[in-house]
């Protein structure tokens, strides 16, 4: 390592590879045009070119890649779920995580750390019994857990939640991660652009061309680009692109605050949930602690923060962890989530031929990047929707068959 | 928006509010075919603007109207209900 950085130093031109290759101008077409370079835009991206073999492809992403929500979350993977639907795609997702690594030559940090969701009250405790139950008949590693393993696992916790809310009991789900993700996103591309996908940063959609139904191309601020397949995966700003093919949805955009302390020497190994509390918390291996609470409470399209969310979430905090009051918050931030009414997601194709959707991933999207863009570089590849994803379709609310997945939502939202 | 005015109480600060959505008209649900309904349950306007939206005042109870711009979180004017238009 001490030779490379002298490399470095000593080097005029930098020899270390760029992570992608910068393309000057956008082609006159591609065979498929991704809208976001988030991770599940990336993700796609790469499943297509190394699974299915299509290259022409192009990732427009309006600022830079990984910068919505994939680099604003709070970077937890579990797959504990409520419906078989929701268990059996996230369990996928878990399993490509845990090679994922390895995949892409790059370290993604991935930490497998254990994660206890806190039951406060009786009802709450029954709901985790029936996601256990759930879990464990699809073969995923969770199970209800008394409040001393949660003692054990996190000894500084004050267990009775200054003495009006004490923790009757968990869900510990030992699969439960965390990971890097802006690697995430930078893993997914360099892949992709290794094979011949073009990813363009600095390009905004601001047209879809649609002719009788069927795409036909995409206008962007660079120009214009004749295409017959469209993915859609744009996360917060999901409404702005359907009403430029006129599909109408239920998704609504909350802003998801969340923020961290200063780095701290080691003390939590587990990721901790609090679904009556609204708060959740991990340590980062950089020893910072990072919190999130529920949505904020009216819709806005934008990513500003607020003091009230601060003090809501330290105020929970330290009634699960009283000793944190002299430790200092260092930033927070905001990501626009698109939320849908039963905290499942909106998958697949759309009643415009050749316009994808990966979308509907409110608060919970970043663990499925994998998972996600797997299944939707099948759906764009064979035109037909990955048998894991039939439950997430647009038409489920037409045809009132939703998939009810509130009730494993980390915080009650 | 730190700071909503309610019609009825001034201007207070905007956690005594709720947000109850964008004011929509109800499709009558017993003429309506099935596919209107859940058009009307399920689907919103999701992009941003202006929209007209119920807020409540929660420690008087008073619903009102307030015309917001979801992109920018600025009321443009809070005033109350009085039919459509």
């Amino acid at each position: 390592m001490p030779w490379r950085l002298l490399r470095f130093a000593l080097n005029k031109k930098h020899p270390e590879p760029r992570m992608f290759t910068p393309h000057a101008e956008l082609k006159p077409s591609y065979d498929v045009v991704i809208i976001g370079g988030g991770g599940h835009g990336l993700a796609a991206a790469y499943y297509l070119a190394r699974e299915h073999g299509i290259t022409n492809v192009c990732v427009l992403e309006k600022g830079y890649i990984g910068g919505g929500n994939t680099g604003r979350n709070t970077t937890i993977i579990r797959s504990n779920y409520l419906t078989p639907e929701g268990v059996q795609f996230y369990d996928e997702s878990v399993r490509l995580w845990q090679d994922l690594s390895e995949d892409f030559d790059l370290n993604l940090f991935y930490a497998n750390r254990g994660h206890f969701t806190l039951a406060h009250t009786d009802s709450a405790l029954r709901t985790m019994r029936w996601r256990a139950e759930v879990n464990k008949h699809y073969g995923v590693a969770s199970e209800v857990v008394g409040p001393e393993v949660v003692k054990e696992a996190a000894p500084m916790i004050d267990i009775t939640c200054s003495g009006h809310a004490p923790i009757l009991g968990a869900l510990y789900h030992a699969p439960g991660s965390v990971a890097r993700h802006d690697a995430v996103a930078w893993g997914y591309g360099r892949g992709a652009d290794q094979r011949g996908v073009e990813i363009h940063q600095q390009t905004e959609v601001l047209g879809i061309d649609v002719e009788g139904g069927k795409v036909k191309g995409v206008q962007t601020s660079r120009g214009y680009i004749a295409t017959n397949k469209v993915l859609c995966a744009v996360a917060g700003s999901t409404p702005r692109i359907l009403k430029m093919v006129d599909i109408k949805s239920p998704i609504y955009i909350h802003p998801l605050q969340a923020m961290v302390s200063e780095p701290v020497k080691p003390w939590l190994d587990p990721i901790l949930v609090s679904g009556s509390l609204h708060v959740y918390i991990s340590q980062s291996a950089r020893g910072e602690l990072v919190m999130g609470a529920s949505l904020d409470p009216y819709e806005l399209h934008g990513t500003r923060s607020t003091l009230d969310f601060v003090e809501g979430l330290t105020t929970h905090m330290l009634e699960m962890f009283p000793f944190l009051s002299n430790v200092k918050v260092m930033r927070q931030w905001a990501g626009m989530a698109d939320m849908t009414p039963d905290f499942a997601p909106v998958m697949g194709k759309t009643p415009v031929e050749g316009f994808y959707l990966d979308s509907g991933w409110g608060t919970w999207g970043f663990k499925a990047t994998p998972v996600c863009g797997k299944t939707m570089a099948h759906t764009v590849a064979t035109d037909t929707n990955h048998p894991l994803i039939t439950g997430f379709s647009l038409d489920r609310f037409r045809n009132y068959a939703l998939t009810g997945e509130k009730g494993a939502a980390s915080v009650g939202h | 928006m730190k700071i909503l005015t309610c019609p009825l109480n001034g201007p207070r600060p905007v956690s005594e509010f709720f947000c109850w959505g964008e004011v929509r008209p109800m499709p009558d649900p017993a003429a309506c075919d099935d596919a209107t309904w859940a058009d009307y349950v399920f689907n919103r306007n999701g992009a941003p603007g202006v929209k007209r939206e119920w807020w409540c005042h929660t420690p008087s109870n008073t619903w009102f109207i307030a015309e917001r711009d979801t992109e920018k979180d600025v009321v443009v004017r809070t005033y109350f209900y009085e039919g459509e238009a």
